[in-house]
């Protein structure tokens, strides 16, 4: 006898149990539990009360299984109307990863070289940077990996982008209201520990794998989250004497915004698009699972057909290219803060 | 110039989750301290009249928690009163909306802050002409007029520089040019100058004053100094927990303290110094009896100094060229003796 089939006989549930019975072996675990009932019976006789043992003592229950399957079941189902809506909206990201792929790939190299050169240049001036960036794009072109570091960077430049128009004005909004703090809060929790695997399952059903929003979406719900932390977190640390003095002259709210919170809250937004590249960077690379082009594509390789120099070569042509963004997007937060140094 | 440009009348504030009800316990008699222990809400203010008239500078004075930076908070409505109503130049605040109440601050009034307030991202300049800028004037009158209050406020040259690379006291400097800039009536000074040095302080106060004998705007000014207050006050008001303990001139306060708190603050004070010959000279119209002419503007200390320490001297008190009183040095000691409490309460003048 199952365990707990005493319980439910003395809940009176013996005939809604019997009812929804399903006869003859489910799963593998089942079979296997059936040969070996006969010699380890009652091994453990209070066994926690899972699904599944719940399953064995009445048939009404189901087990994890079909939890599992039935959770599929509706995302199946749900997944043509949300289609419906979720496509449209979409399809511009595509539209966009794939243009400037193209682009990207379409400019000679000294031309590519030359305006990634003066866009570090420009964003930092610091001529150390500079240096460092022209010294990496030529390392990579050297070793023929530049087409592959120019398809990352692309995929990168456009996410981040995206990240940047939504995130700043979604973390003002989070900086309005503690309400919407509150609700967001968990969710962009979830978003930052969700294993970026995790991100892709639903991804792949919702849209076919040729398509670039596939990956474009997962980068961009993976990498906006630091953007908008950062913006609402920013604005809520902007010196309220400074904000006061605003109220004080009679500015209206727009004009706070844009005169005090904003300009004000602007190292921390700089540091929350940081994370927003580098965090774009590390998911560009998962992200060759389902199709991105770059560099990620190449450690793809190297793990499945055990090509460990390519792999490795790859790796460090991203390790290349987490450095040049890191150090190009830092120089600009450091100019930054260096106008907004001590105000006391 | 004793019209009133803002008029304070019977205003409560009270801070807490259920702030309404409190305010008929603070009308029955409620002080601060009960109120915390009986209800948890922190009396703010207590029944607070003043009328600031028009030209003359207001101070407002007291200790830290006395509530005079929500008091100078109700006067643009930063804070919003728990009961009572401001008027400002005839118009109850608390009936604007919100589109008007900016009007309002827009043109009628300038705050000047304790910790400078500046914008670090904004040139000086920009900064000055915030007002202006803020009400949508053009870039070049903005400029102009940010760049004329500079001058007065002593800053030019400084124009292109950020407030970062300025003192603490020409950052002050910068805001009062900036609250200057708006061209407004009402100026609130919330402890202005309380964040300087003292003799960065005591050279604003000059410029202050300076400033206030040409353009006789309306200042409201708050400190917790003293000196600062008597330096600068036409109307002196003290608050001690939320509630005005004696307003009036302050000439009039360091003679007749209404309680033992204005007693204790007021026996630290070189009187010498802040007492000036008409509050303590003898008011006779007597003929010319060949004593030394005083102006009744000096102060005790240019009285001892002129009689040489000789205790039986005598001054002939003029003012405006007009015989007003007689000065006795005995007086002049005994004014010096800091006074005792007279019990009275709310001795306006």
């Amino acid at each position: 006898m199952a365990p707990y089939e005493k319980a439910f006989e003395a809940l009176g549930l013996w005939s809604w149990c019997d009812a929804g019975a399903t006869g003859g072996p489910m799963s593998m675990d089942d079979l296997l539990a059936k040969a070996g009932a006969a010699g380890s019976d009652n091994a453990e006789s209070f066994p926690f009360p899972s699904l599944d043992v719940l399953h064995k003592a009445c048939g009404a229950i189901p087990r994890t299984r079909d939890m599992t399957a039935g959770l599929e079941r509706l995302f199946l189902d749900v997944k043509d109307p949300v289609k419906v809506v979720l496509d449209p909206v979409t399809q511009p990201l595509s539209w966009a990863l794939r243009n400037a792929i193209d682009l990207m790939q379409s400019l000679p190299w000294w031309a590519a070289i030359l305006i990634l050169v003066a866009i570090a240049h420009f964003a930092g001036r610091r001529i150390g940077v500079t240096v460092f960036v022209l010294m990496a794009f030529l390392g990579l072109a050297f070793i023929d990996h530049f087409g592959y570091a120019m398809q990352t960077l692309a995929i990168i430049m456009v996410c981040t982008f995206i990240c940047v128009l939504f995130g700043v004005p979604i973390g003002i909004a989070m900086s309005r209201s503690n309400r919407l703090e509150r609700w967001l809060t968990p969710f962009l929790d979830l978003l930052q520990t969700l294993p970026t695997f995790v991100y892709l399952i639903p991804l792949i059903f919702l849209f076919s794998v040729t398509e670039p929003k596939l990956y474009g979406i997962a980068i961009i719900l993976y990498a906006i989250v630091p953007s908008i932390r950062l913006t609402n977190l920013g604005i809520r640390l902007v010196d309220k004497d400074v904000l006061e003095a605003g109220e004080a002259f009679g500015m209206t709210s727009w004009q706070k915004l844009y005169r005090v919170q904003l300009p004000l809250a602007l190292p921390n937004i700089m540091a929350g698009i940081n994370q927003t590249i580098m965090l774009s960077l590390s998911m560009v690379v998962i992200a060759s699972l389902v199709s991105a082009p770059g560099l990620g594509t190449l450690v793809l390789r190297g793990i499945n057909k055990l090509e460990l120099g390519v792999g490795l070569v790859a790796g460090l042509g991203i390790v290349l290219l987490a450095i040049v963004l890191d150090r190009v997007s830092r120089a600009a937060l450091q100019r930054v803060n260096k106008m907004h140094q001590s105000r006391t | 110039m004793t019209e009133s440009f803002v008029s304070i009348r019977n205003l409560y504030k009270i801070f807490g989750n259920n702030a309404p009800a409190m305010v008929s316990y603070a009308k029955a008699g409620m002080h601060k301290k009960d109120m915390l222990q009986a209800h948890g809400h922190v009396l703010g203010l207590r029944d607070i009249n003043v009328e600031i008239k028009k030209g003359e500078i207001t101070v407002i004075m007291g200790l830290s928690g006395s509530g005079k930076s929500t008091l100078i908070r109700h006067l643009n409505r930063l804070v919003d009163p728990t009961a009572g109503e401001v008027i400002v130049n005839g118009t109850d605040i608390m009936k604007l909306d919100r589109v008007r109440l900016q009007q309002l601050r827009r043109t009628q009034m300038s705050m000047v802050f304790q910790k400078f307030a500046l914008l670090p991202h904004e040139t000086v300049l920009r900064n000055a002409g915030m007002p202006c800028s803020v009400r949508g004037d053009g870039r070049a009158k903005t400029d102009e007029t940010a760049r004329k209050w500079l001058r007065r406020v002593g800053l030019a040259g400084s124009e292109a520089l950020y407030p970062h690379q300025l003192s603490g006291g020409m950052q002050q400097r910068v805001g009062l040019a900036r609250a200057l800039t708006s061209n407004s009536e009402l100026m609130l000074m919330d402890e202005a100058y309380s964040a300087l040095d003292p003799l960065i302080r005591s050279s604003m106060q000059d410029l202050l004053q300076e400033l206030q004998k040409d353009l006789q705007k309306t200042v409201v000014f708050i400190t917790h100094d003293l000196d600062e207050a008597l330096k600068l006050a036409d109307h002196l008001v003290i608050l001690k927990d939320g509630e005005i303990v004696q307003q009036g001139e302050p000439q009039y306060i360091l003679l007749n303290p209404a309680d033992p708190y204005i007693e204790d603050f007021v026996s630290d004070i070189n009187r010498a110094r802040v007492l000036r010959v008409r509050s303590v000279m003898e008011k006779t119209i007597a003929e010319d009896d060949g004593y030394e002419v005083l102006d009744g503007d000096e102060t005790l200390e240019r009285a001892i100094l002129r009689s040489h320490g000789a205790a039986d001297k005598s001054f002939a008190v003029h003012s405006d060229g007009t015989r007003v009183g007689t000065l006795k040095m005995t007086d002049v000691l005994k004014a010096l003796v800091p006074t005792a409490a007279t019990g009275r309460n709310h001795s306006n003048v």
